[in-house]
């Protein structure tokens, strides 16, 4: 690469040694931290998975006990939602990308940053611990609904304290990331012209913000209950366990939209890249993240319909269900917009976008189903929700998560990865994951429960289905993994854009140096997205 | 990094920025809020579900006690307040002796509690002991709340106590000054939420006849 001006040092050689990074104040290197730690719990849990489609190869006990099954399916689904899904986007790319986005050199409060991923760490530290220490690992699903969470033996009390710490860390990144869009966005940035990541995590912090508080104390009443016998849940002693339910669904139906919104800012990001060509819609965009929201706070009751529950209520929450719909839709169609008529280059982040756009088209269909009342009773607690939660959190937040890992690999690391090998990652992932969790869907509709090691004979062909296209799932991440520590390492090096984008991310070098900016970086002019009025960069 | 010449963003996150540290306080307020606000919610349910019981077991607690602790409270905030105002117009002693008056009164408001709890656990007035289970539902559920959310609120005072002792050491360093009071006011606005908090526990628990 030919560069004019000398480069700075990267954010990489400005400091060495562990030290420099545990207690780096950098949003970048906090960024990478998160990146790594992370990318650790994925795999871990995925282990899980693995395992657990490995059971139910055969109908009956092949390789794990029932109690054993259900300890699995326990910490998979605490590791997955807590410690990867819902910090995944925000914290990894939101540390390292918003600032540089927004043109400012860190976070509002760094030091805070810092203690949050301190306290991301110390949370895995007490999920992880359920492994070693006390009686087992919960088996309650992750959801720790009462009263079985209070009577049970296993070590609820850890877990539980571990989804509280963790949800302090994600309460204080939003709150970090709010300040930092309010107060840090660079001269001549008013709220329309900044990317539409940075409204996705604009939206989501303040879902972080206001909804996690509610579970904080709803799982400190369960740790009460355990330690002191403060019986507020469980009836024998006095309490209400669809109490529990109401107020553990409160946070945790907004929080599928902490996962959601983060991976719908980078679709954004990188269609009108791949399209070269200005986003269809932006404030429709930009907009709909804060009503998906918005709403999303009144839905909870949908988990609960087969709890017990009045009519009104539950056609209330029904509806409103339906409304999440619609925002969801306008996302949707301006995406597709924006790809017509644009110049399109088919490259492994756009392929990710579609492929989120493909698989949570199947998730949100089939969320409709289990939020319209009577076929909600029908598939409750059966495999379909299984599926379409997959088809939601894996095949939508997770595939955004890996989009953007091959989006924005070039600026983080300055290299860029094999992207034959890239692609054949891609395919392996997509086909992997549909085989899956299609059969899921299907399985679901014709009645098979789900969180049981065993089923009935009926079910054994899409069982065998699902879990042969988990070996497929497994090989496409490995491959990836495998690519990308490749490309970091003896990448070829990647010029400072090599996608043509406009977003400010693109103006500094790769990988950015310490105070992100050398120089002033320049706003394009109408908007953020306009790229007829971009310059081409050097390939 | 030591660079004189490296160009630094005037919009950058490591300036200081008072604007910012305080709307970082009221955002965390807000999540205290809410963390407290899932209580209010529990004790408006159970309250609505078990009325007769609640007042019953109401009477078990001594109004006296209740009251004073919640003027030693509303003086403390009126003293921190006033350390604000102190620091300000500069006097960094007086903000200081002011800011030490507030724990005191946090420290008051603890030994009050004490010995609130302690008389109930004389009576066997705790989960677990034989007089508490021998309640009705309605009568249990109302200590359960009662330990829970006054237990919650008193580790505020706590971790209030303890903010305010940290900023009069950087007020002695001068890290906190007249230019910048921030993290003062900060901590005084915590204070302040403690204080609320206690406002609506206090008629809840032990007004409402």
């Amino acid at each position: 690469m030919s560069e004019t001006v000398v480069q700075q040092p990267s954010f990489f050689q400005t400091k060495k040694g562990l030290f420099s990074w545990i207690f780096t104040l950098d949003h970048k290197r906090i960024g990478i931290l998160y990146l790594y730690s992370i990318g650790l719990f994925f795999l871990v849990a995925a282990g899980l998975g693995i395992l657990m489609r490995l059971e139910l190869l055969n109908p009956g006990r092949d390789l794990i006990e029932a109690q054993t099954y259900n300890q699995v399916f326990t910490l998979h689904g605490v590791i997955m939602i807590f410690l990867f899904i819902i910090p995944s986007v925000p914290a990894v790319f939101g540390n390292f990308f918003l600032p540089i986005m927004l043109g400012t050199d860190d976070v509002a409060f760094p030091r805070l940053n810092l203690f949050s991923w301190w306290l991301y760490i110390l949370g895995a530290l007490f999920a992880l611990s359920t492994l070693v220490f006390g009686d087992g690992p919960a088996d309650t699903g992750w959801t720790f609904y009462a009263p079985y969470s209070v009577k049970t033996g296993t070590n609820v009390t850890t877990s539980v304290l571990a989804a509280f710490i963790l949800g302090f860390s994600s309460i204080l990144t939003g709150l970090n990331f709010i300040v930092t869009i309010h107060r840090l966005r660079t001269p001549g940035m008013g709220f329309n012209q900044m990317p539409l990541f940075a409204w996705a995590l604009y939206a989501t912090s303040w879902i972080q913000l206001l909804a996690t508080p509610v579970i904080g104390i709803t799982l400190l009443m369960i740790v009460a209950e355990r330690v002191f016998g403060i019986g507020l849940f469980d009836p024998s002693i006095g309490g209400d366990p669809i109490l529990y339910q109401h107020l553990f669904w409160i946070y945790s139906h907004p929080a599928v939209y902490i996962m959601a919104l983060p991976a719908m800012g980078i679709v954004s990001e990188i269609i009108p890249t791949f399209a070269q060509r200005t986003i269809f819609g932006y404030k429709a965009i930009a907009y709909s993240s804060m009503a998906i929201a918005f709403v999303g706070y009144f839905v909870w009751g949908h988990h609960m319909f087969t709890s017990g529950m009045s009519g009104p209520a539950a056609i209330v929450f029904s509806i409103m269900t339906f409304f999440v719909a619609i925002p969801t839709a306008v996302k949707v169609f301006n995406w597709v917009a924006t790809l017509y008529k644009g110049s399109i280059d088919i490259q492994v982040p756009l392929l990710f976008a579609l492929a989120f756009i493909f698989n949570f088209l199947i998730g949100g269909l089939t969320g409709l189903v289990l939020g319209a009342l009577a076929a909600d009773v029908h598939v409750h607690d059966t495999y379909f929700v299984v599926g379409h939660f997959h088809y939601v959190m894996f095949g939508g937040a997770g595939f955004a998560f890996f989009g953007a890992l091959h989006y924005w690999f070039p600026k983080m690391w300055g290299r860029m990865y094999n992207k034959k090998v890239a692609n054949t990652a891609f395919a392996l992932l997509f086909i992997g994951f549909n085989t899956t969790y299609f059969p899921m869907l299907i399985l679901g509709l014709k009645g098979m429960p789900r969180r049981y090691y065993d089923y009935l004979p009926e079910f054994h062909d899409l069982n065998i289905l699902s879990t042969f296209g988990s070996w497929i799932l497994v090989t496409g991440i490995i491959v990836m993994v495998i690519n990308l520590f490749a490309g970091g390492l003896k990448g070829k090096n990647a010029s400072s854009n090599p996608w043509n984008g406009i977003t400010l991310e693109w103006q500094t070098q790769s990988p950015p140096p310490l105070h992100n900016f050398d120089k002033m970086p320049e706003l394009p002019e109408g908007g953020p997205y306009n790229y007829p009025n971009a310059k081409n960069a050097d390939h | 990094m030591a660079d004189s010449h490296i160009f630094v963003l005037p919009n950058s996150g490591h300036n200081f920025d008072a604007k910012a540290s305080k709307m970082g306080m009221w955002l965390f307020l807000f999540t205290e809020l809410l963390l407290f606000g899932g209580l209010f919610l529990v004790y408006m349910i159970y309250r609505f579900l078990n009325q007769d019981a609640f007042l019953l077991a109401s009477f078990e607690l001594n109004v006296w006690m209740g009251t004073i602790n919640t003027i030693v409270l509303l003086t403390s905030s009126m003293t921190i307040a006033m350390a604000i105002t102190a620091l300000q117009k500069g006097n960094a002693k007086l903000a200081i002796t002011l800011s030490w008056l507030t724990i005191l009164a946090a420290l008051g408001f603890l030994v009050i509690k004490y010995f609130e709890w302690s008389s109930k656990f004389e009576h066997g007035l705790f989960p677990g002991m034989d007089h508490f289970d021998g309640l009705p539902l309605g009568e249990r559920l109302y200590f359960y709340l009662y330990f829970f959310m006054t237990g919650l609120h008193a580790l505020h005072v706590i971790v209030g106590g303890v903010f305010i002792a940290v900023v009069i050491r950087l007020i002695k360093k001068g890290k906190v000054t007249k230019e910048r009071y921030s993290l003062l006011e900060n901590s005084g606005l915590y204070w302040h939420l403690v204080d609320l908090i206690w406002i609506y526990l206090f008629p809840l628990f032990y007004l409402i006849h």
